[in-house]
């Protein structure tokens, strides 16, 4: 059934898809099926089918799920998780129906498209959100391409299964050239509610990890770096909020136990559409003996770049090219905490079922993740390049006598050299929480239990456990867009953005205040305004930062080249800085993408004004 | 010595790090003068692309600062879909990102204690219903031995506040169901002090004008995931003789425990270990008067849950 021909000539509508085994039921959406009648609590199948625009029908209802040995209450959409595969074309025009048949209010965001505001999906913000037996209908002109997803905004029930692909196919020519397509969809199923699991975050931290620091245990640490973490009351091992066993780690619906297979034939070249559909989990992702070439970011075609590993946030998406010969691989899609694996095989051969690598060792958090400065090999040149401004440079923070030395390669000229004092590179010297180096728009209180002392640019980082990797790791530093800009336009402005919290209250929030405290103050940005965006990671974590409706571009380095995004991961203790040009105007939002950092607070809203019209 | 018991408690209790954690925004004036410098310079929104060259990039300002044409809470939803439309959905999506009230009941410690005389028995428990600043919280403490009237049984009730990201203020009310019955007010401190110490102090007032006070400490140590090796302390102050209660001024009482628990899940871990009481001064006065033990050793079994 895997025929291979030339992507380019093809007429996409036509093109193989072949997502999963389980994929071949799509023509038993002509019938009426079970969920498309309203009727609920049946079985949800594991995998995708595919629709194609411009007319679409989103059935969403609840059922059992089941994946290896684990089984629980799922959302689906149209009968499957996760919900089928949205294809649509560039220049035409999308009527997406959703229909909600759970017993309460749902929603669906069209994650990374540019629409109308009112069309995101974001109840209360954007809309009123679809009411139980309810629907809506999102019609408007598809003027990008790529790979994106969607999935619900409502509570949580993302966490529950209601998500799914979206790809959409470019006007003209596709510059990525390839035979074959998969996606791979990653994502995580728990029968713990999630409720329950917001639960035990808020009241017991750690819960969920079983690689916590203990007496017996096989972590490199010195007695000293454990008990200075203890006096920090942190916790090196605070990686993944929520990880397996809890969860079961799945591609395409389909945990390691389901031997999903992704075939293809000797030669292909494969476009493998990766998309970070989990609600907690960063995956280090690697095919063993197979180089992967990275395409795309975002959606958003990048200049090839080829690579042995990446590390891919929550919601981001990465499109990649391999081209392997006969055989069998590995897709291994290990959690960053390094707890479980979601799996699939790519085969030339049915049947066959490769041999997965074994979990690596568990990473640990290290002062730079404290927001402790310090060198990190090979990251100090990772800064905007020409496009820096050295006159943002901080001042109050060099007063206090900890800069750090990465940052004063670029600021050389005006650095008062009696500031550097690497004296409090000694952890006992150490301040966890040095509030007066926060700006004056940061609320203090018991939500913030960590300042970054001296904030690094990490934009050259491969990711928690990837730095040290003996083979070729992706790193934003490295994604150059395909079609540079050459009109780059100066920011007209900057802002500076904390991202806070509290570890052991389980309290997220931006610059010291959750959404709940900020209802009547959005962001507010002027209709085509060009803001530099600093976004100060006081935390951690590493935070997935997602603005819907606009694409920002990571200030990485690459100049014109600036890659397009729609998510950046904020590494911990660190800081990761955007330009974004608002010209799409209405309420948008903005938030951390783990959906319980999300849930627990850090979200706000980007309000953009409306153009003045003519005569006005 | 009443006078200098009185500040001993108070220092203990100023001196617990919920105090030094209260937080003062202190302002850095590097950065106020910032913010004003640019308060000027706002109103650059709306411009088109070709002016942009001769603006020079500004450096940081607080969101306060930055260009509008627009106020108040966000709306643009409301001119599509009305605003009664919007309402209830725009309140649930405030209240569900960061709004969102708890409670928690836990078992500390529910032990059998062995010990020479008559076996006794201990109940340590609490809770709290509310959010991540303010909540409701009970606590209640009880022991006594098998066959004799309950020896101390205790239930309070606090609002507690986050005073800072590692503590709260704990203030409410404690009614004793042992001896003279008594009300007090308590003034306290609950949270993790550095270590990952679980601290609990507490200042008492009762009806009767007496004061005591009650710092407690504990300490998960993990030996493996499951296997936690837990060293507690609990001292008991009292700033006068109280003799209805056979206490004396000065430390009361002192306890140190070890216990072993293996935690079957998270939520249930059974234990085993011993404890050792003594009782000081004049409350050690009182109980050798009546003829008991001021040192006691107690082997104890028990389980610690919460959900």
């Amino acid at each position: 059934m895997a025929k291979a021909f030339n992507n380019s000539l093809a007429d996409p509508n036509r093109r193989t898809f072949v997502q999963s085994l389980a994929g071949v039921a799509a023509l038993a959406s002509l019938s009426m099926p079970a969920w498309a009648m309203g009727k609920m609590g049946g079985a949800l199948r594991n995998g995708m089918d595919e629709v194609s625009g411009p007319n679409v029908h989103l059935h969403i209802a609840d059922g059992m799920f089941r994946t290896g040995n684990r089984s629980g209450h799922g959302i689906g959409l149209n009968g499957t998780i996760p919900g089928p595969l949205i294809r649509l074309r560039e220049g035409t025009r999308a009527n997406l129906m959703v229909h909600n048949m759970l017993g309460e209010d749902s929603s669906v965001h069209w994650h990374g498209l540019l629409l109308p505001f009112q069309f995101d999906g974001v109840p209360g913000l954007s809309f009123p959100g679809i009411k139980s037996g309810g629907n809506f209908t999102a019609e408007f002109d598809v003027r990008q391409s790529g790979t994106y997803w969607y999935h619900s905004h409502s509570g949580l029930q993302e966490q529950m299964g209601h998500y799914g692909p979206i790809i959409i196919d470019p006007e003209g020519k596709d510059p990525v050239e390839y035979d074959r397509e998969h996606v791979i969809l990653l994502s995580e199923f728990a029968n713990m509610h999630p409720h329950q699991i917001m639960k035990k975050l808020k009241v017991a931290e750690g819960y969920f990890s079983q690689q916590k620091t203990a007496t017996f245990d096989d972590y490199d640490m010195s007695a000293q770096e454990r008990v200075m973490w203890g006096r920090m009351r942190m916790m090196p091992t605070d990686i993944a909020d929520v990880s397996a066993p809890t969860y079961t780690y799945m591609i395409n619906g389909h945990g390691p136990a389901d031997n999903l297979e992704l075939p293809f034939e000797p030669g292909e070249r494969v476009r493998l559409r990766f998309i970070n559909g989990s609600a907690m989990t960063f995956f280090n992702i690697r095919i063993p003996g197979l180089a992967m070439t990275v395409v795309q970011a975002d959606g958003q075609n990048v200049q090839p770049t080829e690579v042995d590993e990446f590390q891919i946030g929550v919601a981001e998406t990465y499109d990649v090219i391999v081209t392997p010969q006969a055989g069998t691989f590995a897709l291994a899609a290990e959690s960053m905490d390094r707890s479980g694996m979601a799996q699939a095989t790519l085969t030339s051969q049915v049947g066959q079922r490769a041999n997965f690598p074994k979990l690596r060792d568990p990473p640990l958090l290290s002062m730079v993740d404290m927001g402790h400065g310090g060198m990190v090999e090979g990251e100090h040149d990772g800064h905007g390049g020409g496009a820096m401004d050295h006159s943002t440079m901080d001042h109050s923070r060099m007063a206090n006598g900890k800069i750090d030395h990465s940052k004063m390669n670029h600021g050389a000229t005006e650095t008062p050299a009696p500031a550097m004092d690497h004296s409090d590179h000694d952890m006992g010297g150490m301040k966890m929480r040095n509030t007066s180096l926060l700006p004056a728009s940061v609320e203090v209180g018991p939500g913030i239990d960590m300042v970054a002392m001296s904030p690094q640019d990490r934009i050259g980082y491969s990711g928690l456990g990837l730095d040290d990797v003996q083979h070729r790791v992706l790193s934003y530093k490295m994604l150059r867009a395909l079609n540079p800009d050459h009109n780059h336009r100066k920011p007209d402005r900057e802002m500076e953005l904390h991202l806070t919290g509290n570890m052991e209250r389980y309290m997220w929030s931006f610059d010291g205040k959750k959404y709940s405290a900020v209802s009547d103050s959005p962001l507010r940005f002027a209709y085509n305004e060009k803001v530099r965006v600093k976004l100060v990671n006081d935390t951690m974590m590493a935070h997935p930062i997602h603005l819907h409706g606009i694409f920002f571009e990571l200030v990485n380095g690459a100049g014109h080249a600036q890659p397009k995004k729609h998510t950046v991961i904020v590494q911990p203790g660190s800081s990761a800085t955007f330009d974004a040009t608002f010209n799409e105007p209405g309420d948008w939002a903005f938030h951390c993408h783990l959906l319980y950092h999300m849930h627990a607070g850090m979200m706000q809203t980007v309000s953009v004004a409306f153009p003045k019209k003519a005569g006005q | 010595m009443k006078k200098r018991l009185l500040i001993v408690m108070t220092a203990a209790l100023i001196a617990s790090p919920a105090f030094a954690q209260a937080d003062h925004a202190q302002m850095d004036h590097s950065k106020m003068d910032h913010a004003t410098e640019k308060a000027s310079d706002t109103n650059h929104g709306g411009h088109s692309d070709h002016d942009m060259g001769s603006k020079p990039m500004q450096p940081m300002q607080p969101m306060s600062q930055t260009p509008q044409t627009q106020s108040g809470p966000p709306n643009a939803a409301d001119a599509i879909w009305g605003a009664d439309a919007m309402r209830a959905s725009r309140k649930a999506l405030y209240n569900e990102h960061g709004n969102m009230s708890l409670y928690w009941f836990q078992g500390d410690r529910l032990e059998y204690r062995a010990r020479e005389g008559e076996d006794g028995y201990l109940w340590d428990i609490q809770g709290y219903y509310g959010n991540d600043t303010d909540k409701f919280w009970f606590k209640s403490e009880g022991e006594g031995s098998f066959g004799e009237a309950i020896e101390q049984a205790e239930i309070q009730a606090l609002w507690s506040r986050a005073i800072g990201p590692f503590f709260d203020l704990q203030a409410g009310v404690r009614q004793d169901f042992h001896g003279a019955e008594r009300t007090h007010l308590v003034v306290g401190a609950q949270g993790v002090a550095p270590y990952h110490l679980e601290i609990d102090v507490a200042g008492f007032v009762s009806n009767k004008g007496d004061l005591t006070a009650r710092i407690e400490g504990e300490y998960d140590h993990r030996l493996t995931q499951k296997l936690i090796l837990q060293p507690r302390a609990e001292i008991n102050l009292s700033a006068q003789d109280i003799p209805e209660l056979e206490i004396g001024s000065g430390i009361d009482s002192i306890e140190a425990g070890l216990r072993l628990r293996y935690e079957i899940t998270p939520e249930f871990g059974p234990y085993l270990g011993v404890e050792q009481e003594w009782k000081l001064g004049g409350s050690r006065d009182f109980a050798i008067a009546d003829s008991e033990d001021p040192s006691v050793t107690n082997y104890v079994i028990g389980v610690r849950f919460w959900f």
